[in-house]
């Protein structure tokens, strides 16, 4: 079973949730043989994601679909866990994530994704502010008004 | 026209922020609206986000995601480092490098030919103006 947790004891309880919900088997007649954490094959390349997961929301269940462009699941993931705080204001323990899978471009559903399976893309960015190099350089009051223009 | 650098396969950019600060990069496919792959001759390639880069006028001429050899190939046909370094964005950052390097008595050295040059020039405008006024 793949599931996303900060760490192993809370991936261990989750597991079990999930193995209860699936299967007749509870924690205590059953152990944890292995736990591994999974590290992308090829962080190097851009790939899209297709995530199918629940949710509770104030009024019920929710299933839901989404895609996103990545280089690592992980990655994925975390703008997903992400975008359900922003749009639907769902944490975390309210997410469950049934499924995942890379999508070849051709199947992609999502306008957002599919924007970018262009090989000619081409925007201009249209907001530049230029941050100081390091963190420690930070400043809140300037003395001058930044230029924001390109 | 408004815009005159645009986000796209090839363009070059500068890194303004964090670990990779100073590097030129280059974009070789873009992940969404915030984020692109990007690839330099020594580096592993990874994604970044736009708010770390600068884009500069120069684009080199590479398909989407090519291979390193190619990558490097094309940046070499294309002399990106030697026109960078030749413009004035590449120059500023130099000579701002080199100072920043110097030690108090090269400071000093700098601030003796500094008068040295005012001196020239004052000299030379006197002679124009002597020249002008007669």
């Amino acid at each position: 079973m793949k599931l996303w947790a900060t760490n192993e004891v809370r991936a261990k309880s989750k597991f079990w949730y999930f193995l209860r919900k699936l299967k007749k088997v509870k924690k205590s007649n059953g152990q944890v043989l292995a736990i591994n954490e999974i590290f992308e094959k090829y962080p190097t390349k851009i790939k899209n994601y297709g995530i199918w997961l629940r949710y509770q929301s104030r009024t019920g269940y929710h299933n839901m679909y989404k895609e996103y462009r990545d280089t690592t699941l992980n990655g994925a993931v975390e703008y997903l866990y992400n975008e359900m705080a922003s749009r639907h204001r769902v944490r975390f323990p309210c997410i469950q994530i049934i499924k995942t899978a890379t999508i070849p471009s051709k199947l992609c559903k999502r306008e957002s994704t599919k924007q970018f399976h262009d090989s000619k893309i081409k925007f201009p960015l249209v907001f530049k502010k230029v941050r100081p190099p390091y963190r420690k350089l930070k400043t809140t009051f300037k003395a001058s008004r930044p230029n924001l223009f390109m | 026209m408004p815009f005159q650098r645009y986000v796209e396969i090839g363009r070059v950019a500068l890194v303004n922020y964090g670990k990779e600060y100073g590097r030129l990069v280059v974009i070789v496919d873009v992940i969404d609206q915030n984020r692109a792959l990007v690839d330099a001759p020594d580096m592993v390639r990874g994604q970044m986000n736009f708010k770390r880069l600068s884009l500069t006028d120069f684009k080199i001429d590479i398909p989407r995601i090519p291979k390193k050899s190619k990558l490097i190939a094309a940046m070499d046909a294309a002399d990106v480092k030697n026109k960078w370094e030749k413009s004035s964005w590449g120059r500023k950052l130099i000579v701002q490098k080199k100072r920043a390097e110097l030690n108090d008595f090269d400071r000093f050295k700098v601030m003796l030919a500094k008068i040295k040059r005012g001196h020239s020039i004052r000299r030379e405008l006197t002679k124009l103006k002597k020249s002008a006024s007669k």
